[in-house]
């Protein structure tokens, strides 16, 4: 296997999906090419890194205008589904 | 943990939600809405409009609660609906009919994989990275730099988790074009992100005995 053809399999190897008898010609090459390891190492590290930030706060003005939008328009459409203790906070 | 009683799954506040009870749907919101939040900033990356396309996406999911099967996943649905919204936006800023996002969705012509050019292993894991005052900076300049499609896929599919079936019927793609553009995406973020992370000291060369 060549470092072309690893490279169009890359996602399925990351990903775990690729085939078995395709995986052992993978980790066969990636055993003789450290240039290759690093590459697969380094794609998952990207990946897990995104993965772990943290998503973005809502501005607080927003989510208030965002919540109060949501009672509203709730409210609107369910006129006579009002639960006691239903209030959104 | 002894004493916490089992938080109550997203299935069940939808079920509830559907019988009426708008506190199961803010609960819903609340623990969604970042997530929205950070999916629609990182797609019109403007603040207004992804503050509008939040709040449509929830308002939306509010309308349509009831045609929403329970069998799928709350938390997919959703993350679909935002990523409509978001490319409504997208597509009127670019003064395009609602119908296609024109060429974009057609499949990539841009020639071979490029390879990888500066390998290195990272000095860090990602997990003392994703402390580092300047990680969230950089992370979010290597998106940014990326084409829209292939920004667009690795969103959907790396960073929120949506299968790359999802994510195909979410951008209205063939699963061979996500793939692709999936992989440049990937490609291209390493290559970025090595040159901030790697060690300069360990980098590879690029020509090596397998190169062809």
């Amino acid at each position: 296997m060549k470092c072309e053809d690893l490279l169009a399999l890359l996602n399925e190897y990351v990903d775990g999906t690729v085939d078995p008898a395709i995986c052992d010609e993978f980790e066969k090459h990636m055993a003789g090419c450290n240039p290759c390891q690093v590459v697969v190492d380094n794609i998952r590290k990207t990946i897990t890194l995104y993965q772990q930030g943290e998503p973005y706060e809502l501005p607080i003005p927003f989510r208030d205008r965002l919540h109060a939008a949501l009672r509203e328009h709730w409210k609107a459409s369910h006129p006579c589904d009002q639960k006691p203790g239903g209030e959104a906070r | 943990m002894a004493g916490m009683s089992e938080p109550i799954n997203d299935a069940e506040l939808v079920r509830q939600a559907k019988a009426g009870d708008l506190a199961a749907f803010a609960e819903l919101t609340r623990r969604h809405e970042r997530q929205v939040y950070s999916l629609a900033s990182r797609i019109v990356r403007q603040e207004q409009d992804a503050e509008d396309v939040t709040q449509e996406a929830f308002l939306s999911a509010m309308e349509h609660l009831a045609g929403f099967r329970e069998e799928a996943r709350f938390r997919t649905w959703l993350l679909r609906i935002t990523t409509h919204a978001a490319l409504k936006v997208l597509r009127k800023r670019r003064g395009l009919d609602t119908v296609s996002l024109e060429a974009s969705t057609e499949p990539d012509a841009e020639g071979a994989i490029p390879h990888p050019e500066f390998i290195a292993d990272w000095r860090q894991s990602p997990e003392e990275l994703v402390h580092r005052n300047e990680t969230r900076r950089l992370l979010e300049e290597a998106l940014d730099r990326l084409d829209e499609k292939h920004r667009l896929v690795f969103l959907l599919r790396d960073v929120e988790g949506l299968s790359i079936r999802e994510t195909a019927e979410a951008l209205g793609l063939g699963e061979a074009n996500v793939k692709v553009r999936l992989l440049r995406a990937r490609l291209q973020l390493r290559e970025q992100l090595t040159r901030f992370f790697g060690d300069p000291a360990r980098a590879l060369a690029r020509g090596h005995p397998h190169e062809p």
